[in-house]
């Protein structure tokens, strides 16, 4: 609820914003502009701006992967949040401390500011009823204001040309990042990661059990608060590229989808921050395409994208990545069933052999399937290999033999195993092995067949199959 | 007196009153746990059994009382104190291995910032022989069964090389095989001269896991040996009905405190 109250009021600032004063002049940058020549510009790098443009993502990128690792694993999201909108009153006040964008005096004045605000939310849910989310939500919610009526007073007294630097910390402007701007960044960004190399064991317990970390002795509490320190100054230096709104999306995202991608927290935090980088390049690629468009919203665009990416393909967890494989686990169920048929045909009427031929009418009879149907799936397996057909009539080849075999053996040694083993009735069996029969591995029927002491007929009385090489 | 019993216990307290919400949880609790012994917690459910350990580990506070370890603050000897929390408390999909796992119950001894050495890693690895978990230490932990994630747990603890465990139902979401496997090293933990103390839920076997049990709802209703103890009068006393006007009288002085 709370996002998407927050979405439409973006949107509303957007609107709002690009009204009043930015249409003329975007509109005038924008005929002349010839996306290949601008693209070309770009991968020269000789654009001052830019250059300090894409140094600054990097920067930001970098420490926003880092910290966020920890905001996704301790599931302190919503956490983020709050700071990151507690942090405007700061900037105001930062501002108006020489009454100019001075980067120092800002930095100082939203790290308290941040500071305070996740105090707030702790004393609020140890000294009432109120729980965490509603507490976050008050704080996130009053400071902002507080920051947003401080920067309209600015405005007021100052005139909009002179507070031109304040908009960027709404809604995010790399392009107003100006050499004082990096020196700041690149200094919390070699602090903070050479702080979380020399606390990573005690930050990684922490996350991991809270009360284990109590009973080592370990400063919970005064790691807490550096945490807290780290967070807000990461957003802090993050602001004037994303802007309030978005940049806890910075947080999140990129270490949300290193979560996705691989199991070892050190791993997590290196492809977070890779990915925190790639998000803000991107961000500033197309801002500077579309000719200045708003720099956070395309930053956040992009690492959703990238998310989006991972959270389809990733190759463990992937949403289609697990399609891909029930999808193809299915066709090898079917492929096999039908190797399954023509075998016990074989073994019925005659015997398992390659190169005997049955009639498809009478298979097709067998199953109750239409004569079309089992021609298509047939030929399917001769392009395969495994059958041939030859007018009418199907044989199986010495792989279609093989394979043939191996389905039947592993279905008659787990009806045989479950029958002995986990005293199932002779007739429950043979559902189980149904769908048994195509997931078991080598080494897995290896282990039966030794398990049973290589068993030659199963719990119906027919004859297990041993291995044909094919 | 012999020797034995001027050592000071491994665990002592006095008069300890624990309350959550100023509802009393533990009311005049005083208990002196002598060295090696293997202790069995056993009360019904809401006795106080977590709370208990939870106190000595200092991580709830209590109103009244003390609690002193190897006759001194916890403070002071914490690295001789290894804790075991209940397996709920962490999420299992964290993103690190077995081998992270019980690498973190080296970091009590080589200091804040190092990172495990070779001899932390080797030590580590006998712990996860010892639990039978070697072959899982690179695994991530979300592929674990209840019963070996509580075995990586006591791991952790076993890499520690506390002199004094508080383990907090290590046997619960276990199967019996494993159940039996865990009791066996704690014998041998307990064998080593070291105490534990064991949150048990399961009143039918505490008998024979444990050489003495403590009695717990809300005070202590019986500790000692577990065959003096473990009568049906102080059972009938432990699990017959919480103490309503006790605790209601209780939480009417807390309220008149503050």
């Amino acid at each position: 609820m709370n996002r998407v109250i927050k979405f439409f009021s973006f949107c509303l600032f957007v609107y709002l914003f690009t009204n009043e004063e930015g249409q003329a002049a975007r509109i005038g940058e924008l005929v002349d502009t010839d996306p290949w020549e601008q693209i070309k510009r770009f991968f020269s790098f000789s654009d001052r701006g830019l250059q300090l443009s894409l140094i600054g993502a990097v920067l930001f990128g970098a420490v926003c992967g880092l910290i966020g690792s920890f905001i996704v694993v301790r599931k302190m999201a919503l956490f983020g949040d709050a700071v990151s909108h507690a942090v405007l009153p700061g900037v105001a006040i930062g501002f108006m401390w020489g009454m100019e964008k001075d980067p120092l005096a800002i930095l100082i004045g939203a790290t308290i500011a941040g500071l305070f605000g996740s105090v707030l939310v702790q004393a609020i849910v140890r000294s009432s009823r109120i729980k965490q989310d509603a507490a976050l939500g008050i704080v996130l919610a009053s400071f902002f204001a507080f920051g947003l009526c401080l920067i309209r007073i600015i405005q007021n007294h100052e005139g909009a040309s002179r507070i031109s630097g304040l908009k960027s910390y709404l809604f995010g402007d790399v392009a107003v990042i100006d050499r004082s701007d990096l020196i700041i960044m690149a200094i919390v960004v070699v602090v903070t990661v050479l702080l979380f190399c020399i606390l990573y064991r005690p930050f990684l317990i922490i996350s991991f059990d809270r009360q284990f970390a109590y009973s080592l002795g370990i400063p919970v509490r005064f790691l807490d608060a550096v945490f807290q320190m780290f967070l807000a100054a990461a957003i802090v230096i993050s602001l004037q590229a994303v802007g309030v709104v978005l940049v806890s999306a910075m947080l999140i995202i990129p270490a949300a989808t290193a979560y996705l991608l691989v199991d070892r927290m050190s791993r997590m935090i290196f492809m977070a921050m890779t990915l925190g980088i790639m998000s803000a390049a991107l961000g500033v690629f197309f801002s500077f395409l579309g000719s200045n468009l708003p720099t956070g919203p395309f930053m956040v665009i992009s690492s959703s994208l990238l998310f989006l990416l991972a959270y389809l393909f990733s190759p463990n967890n992937g949403r289609l990545t697990k399609w891909f494989k029930f999808i193809s686990l299915k066709a090898k169920v079917r492929d096999e069933n039908l190797l399954k048929l023509l075998y016990n045909y074989l073994e019925t009427h005659s015997e398992a052999r390659e190169g005997i031929e049955i009639l498809i009418s009478d298979i097709a009879n067998l199953k109750k399937h239409n004569q079309k149907n089992m021609v298509s799936d047939l030929k399917r397996l001769q392009k395969n290999g495994a059958v041939e057909l030859v007018d009418g009539k199907v044989s199986l080849t010495k792989e279609g033999l093989s394979l043939a075999s191996t389905v039947v053996r592993n279905h008659r040694l787990w009806e045989l195993y479950l029958t002995n083993e986990a005293d199932y009735a002779a007739d429950h069996v043979h559902d189980d092995a149904e769908k048994v029969e195509h997931l078991l591995s080598e080494e897995k029927v290896k282990e039966l067949e030794l398990f049973l002491d290589y068993p030659e007929l199963d719990p119906h009385g027919k004859p297990i199959p041993g291995r044909v090489n094919s | 007196m012999s020797t034995e019993s001027q050592k000071c216990p491994a665990l002592e307290i006095h008069d300890l009153i624990v309350s959550y919400q100023k509802k009393p949880v533990l009311y005049g609790v005083d208990l002196a746990v002598p060295e090696g012994s293997m202790v069995g917690v056993v009360g019904p459910n809401g006795a106080g059994k977590s709370t208990l350990i939870k106190t000595v580990m200092g991580l709830v506070s209590h109103a009244h009382g003390w609690v002193k370890v190897f006759g001194g603050e916890l403070r002071d000897s914490i690295k001789r104190v290894g804790y075991v929390p209940q397996r709920e408390s962490v999420d299992w999909d964290f993103p690190v291995s077995v081998m992270d796992v019980v690498l973190m119950g080296c970091y009590g001894r080589s200091g804040l910032i190092k990172r495990p050495g070779k001899m932390e890693k080797e030590k580590a690895m006998q712990a996860l022989v010892k639990v039978g978990l070697e072959a899982y230490s690179k695994r991530q932990i979300s592929n674990l069964s209840g019963g070996q994630q509580q075995r990586v747990f006591l791991a952790r603890a076993l890499a520690q090389e506390s002199d004094l465990y508080l383990m907090d139902e290590p046997f619960a979401g276990v199967d019996a095989a494993t159940e039996v496997a865990i009791v066996d090293l704690l014998g041998q933990i307990r064998d080593q001269g070291k105490t534990l103390i064991v949150v048990h839920h399961d009143l039918a076997t505490a008998r024979e896991y444990f050489d003495m049990i403590l009695l717990l709802n809300m005070r202590v209703v019986g500790f000692g040996k577990t065959n003096e103890v473990f009568n049906s009068e102080l059972l009938q006393k432990t699990y017959g009905g919480r103490l309503t006007v006790l605790s209601e009288i209780a939480g009417e002085v807390a309220k008149q405190e503050r």
